[in-house]
């Protein structure tokens, strides 16, 4: 079984994940920085800046999603760019370079637009953050859809990252590992993996998707289960 | 300690630890040898004092040695410390010589088991040099920084990074601390255990004996900082603070609680500046405390009714990790480490003045409520971050990572 395979015949195999943070040395502390590393950063970076953040906590209201908004609240005091950038949802971009291309594409237009650049104090400079994703397996194996809706009450913080978010990298669909297993049953399950298409994700923490999933799993077999 | 792991369980959570195992299933029977300058005082030997147990009772052959030195070697490294937060120390080179010596020794007394060793954790620049004697290292090699280098004296840096350069990874605190080095520089902050006396739960009765011994009446209403009397920390910006908002309540109490006045000569003058301003106000307690106070420092903690960190400059913060741990909202400076940890409106309030520290005491203590919410956030948020048991996970996922490939993931499956 190759890398990031989930499956084996029918079987769903549980992963679980640790993220570790490295700082890539890079730094801006101006808005013309931001955008010069924007052109050149490992594309693991503009990942990291906006689905890393998912791995660390988050409040009930988020004032950003990605950390180049945020960044552009809170260090450079420029509120027009940061909700221009808070704006985006990667999950609408085919791959990263698109994401990186829109993201240069809003900073310069900012530039263009303003009659100086922004800069932020000397200790509230802009670091360009990149991740290396440990997985590993919990020797967890779910027999069934129905076992996985049982399940998922107990899935760590890191299977549901890895199985939601970071499956969108491996998998040749760009889906979740959930979708792509019950494709495995034919149509079976057609409902239920449209409903996991239309799970908005990006504006919630990991524990709140888990309970998102949670509830649309218990919804789809409430549903489906005799009278 | 056979069930160190079952009582992390009870305060981290049954899945923290079960996650903990499981990543450490690949590194069973891996020798891990950590070094540093003390076994006892300090950050770092309190936190290996309970990780190297740890990671010994999820089966890795974990080892825990010191470097140990005469007075220069000390001295040496003392301003090497100094200079690497930013002091412009200048360090002779008999110094340094004493310095590199030290290393060496020590080195050779150790030598067998760092070559043989799978990973080797250099804590700090006191054993930088061990590398340079150890040619037939095996293992990977790891310089683990728990200081705030964002702006260090850049000719000790200098010095420092021709060594540190030939390391497999280093690790810092911060990524505003990352300086550049020829490798993989890995982000882990550092960690409270919630298990030590400092951080363990205290019943009402104790913190009130603890209270009363240090002379702090447990029915005022105390607002509370702890650190060190040094000016970075701005203990005068807290007396004005407490002054602005004592006008609006009036059972308010400031209590000042830090050490290392007794060793260090400008400590002694801002305790004495402090002092002066406190102008004899009998609700303001100035307590120069032992190194060793733990309780004390909990129990204050653990009776405050806001904490403040109104910090110029700060490396972490671990004093504020500690208030969160206690359900505390903390008012903290806009500086370094407290961004991290106070996330303003949430766990507490960022501030810049005294101005604005008495404004945000007084909102607080207006709104029990909110106080009590952000209390709670606080808690958990320093659950899921800042708890010994993530700064374990992460040092598992570092050693597997640098163990067993490269890239960007790393796939044990």
């Amino acid at each position: 079984m190759g890398p990031g395979k989930i499956r084996h015949g029918q079987v769903f195999k549980i992963r679980d994940c640790a993220l570790l943070a490295i700082a890539t040395g890079n730094r801006a502390q101006n808005l013309r920085e931001l955008r010069d590393h924007l052109q050149s950063i490992h594309p693991d970076s503009i990942y990291h800046h906006f689905w890393g953040g998912l791995m660390r906590p988050k409040f009930v209201d988020p004032e950003y999603s990605n950390d180049f908004a945020a960044w552009s609240r809170h260090g450079l005091h420029d509120s027009i760019l940061a909700e221009r950038l808070g704006v985006l949802d990667p999950t609408e971009f085919d791959d990263l370079e698109s994401l990186r291309q829109e993201l240069v594409e809003v900073v310069e237009a900012r530039l263009d637009e303003s009659e100086h650049v922004s800069w932020s104090k000397a200790d509230q400079q802009f670091n360009f953050i990149r991740s290396q994703i440990v997985v590993f397996d919990t020797h967890k194996v779910i027999p069934a859809p129905e076992a996985l809706a049982e399940y998922l009450p107990h899935l760590s913080v890191g299977s549901v990252f890895y199985h939601f978010v970071d499956a969108r990298r491996r998998t040749p669909g760009g889906g979740d590992d959930f979708r792509e297993w019950l494709a495995e049953f034919g149509e079976q399950y057609v409902r239920l993996r449209e409903n996991l298409a239309a799970l908005d994700y990006y504006f919630v923490t990991v524990a709140e998707l888990k309970a998102e999933l949670c509830e649309l799993f218990r919804d789809y077999f409430a549903f489906q289960a005799p009278a | 300690m056979k069930n160190l792991l079952d009582a992390y369980s009870a305060v981290a959570g049954d899945d923290v630890i079960s996650h903990l195992r499981q990543l450490a299933v690949p590194l069973r029977g891996l020798r891990v040898v950590h070094i540093n300058s003390t076994r006892s005082g300090g950050g770092v030997a309190e936190i290996l004092e309970r990780l190297v147990p740890l990671m010994r009772e999820l089966g890795i052959d974990a080892v825990w040695e010191i470097i140990e030195g005469d007075g220069d070697f000390y001295v040496c490294t003392k301003n090497m410390h100094n200079a690497l937060q930013g002091a412009r120390v200048t360090i002779s080179d008999e110094m340094l010589h004493a310095y590199e010596e030290t290393n060496a020794r020590n080195a050779e007394q150790h030598r067998s088991m760092l070559e043989e060793a799978d990973v080797v954790f250099i804590h700090d620049p006191q054993p930088a040099f061990f590398l340079r004697h150890c040619p037939r290292r095996r293992g990977k090699w790891i310089w683990r920084c728990h200081i705030d280098i964002a702006r260090p004296y850049r000719p000790i840096w200098k010095y420092l990074r021709g060594e540190l350069a030939a390391y497999d990874a280093s690790i810092f605190s911060l990524a505003d601390f990352a300086q550049q080095l020829p490798h993989a520089m890995y982000l882990i902050p550092p960690s409270i255990d919630p298990l030590s006396e400092k951080n363990i739960d205290m019943s009402d009765a104790e913190i009130s004996d603890v209270l009363q011994q240090l002379g702090v009446n447990p029915e005022e209403q105390i607002m509370l900082q702890v650190s060190r009397f040094d000016r970075f920390k701005d203990p005068m910006g807290v007396i004005q603070a407490y002054k602005l908002a004592k006008v609006f309540l009036p059972n308010l109490s400031l209590v000042l609680a830090g050490g290392g006045a007794s060793d260090d000569p400008e400590g002694a003058i801002v305790l004495d500046e402090v002092r002066n301003a406190a102008g004899g106000d009998p609700r303001i307690h100035i307590l120069d405390l032992p190194p060793d106070a733990h309780r004390a420092i909990n129990a204050l903690q653990r009776a405050a009714v806001v904490v403040l960190q109104k910090s110029i400059r700060e490396g972490f913060g671990l004093t504020v990790t500690e208030a969160m741990w206690k359900g505390k909202a903390v008012i903290g400076g806009d500086t370094g480490g407290i961004r991290l940890q106070v996330v303003d409106h949430h766990t507490g309030f960022l501030v810049n003045t005294p101005e604005g520290a008495a404004l945000r005491v007084r909102y607080l203590l207006h709104n029990r409520q909110k106080l009590a919410d952000m209390g709670i956030k606080a808690r958990e948020f320093v659950r899921e971050n800042f708890l010994l048991t993530r700064h374990l996970r992460e040092y598992l996922a570092l050693i597997l990572v640098l163990t067993h490939a490269n890239g960007d993931r790393i796939e044990l499956v």
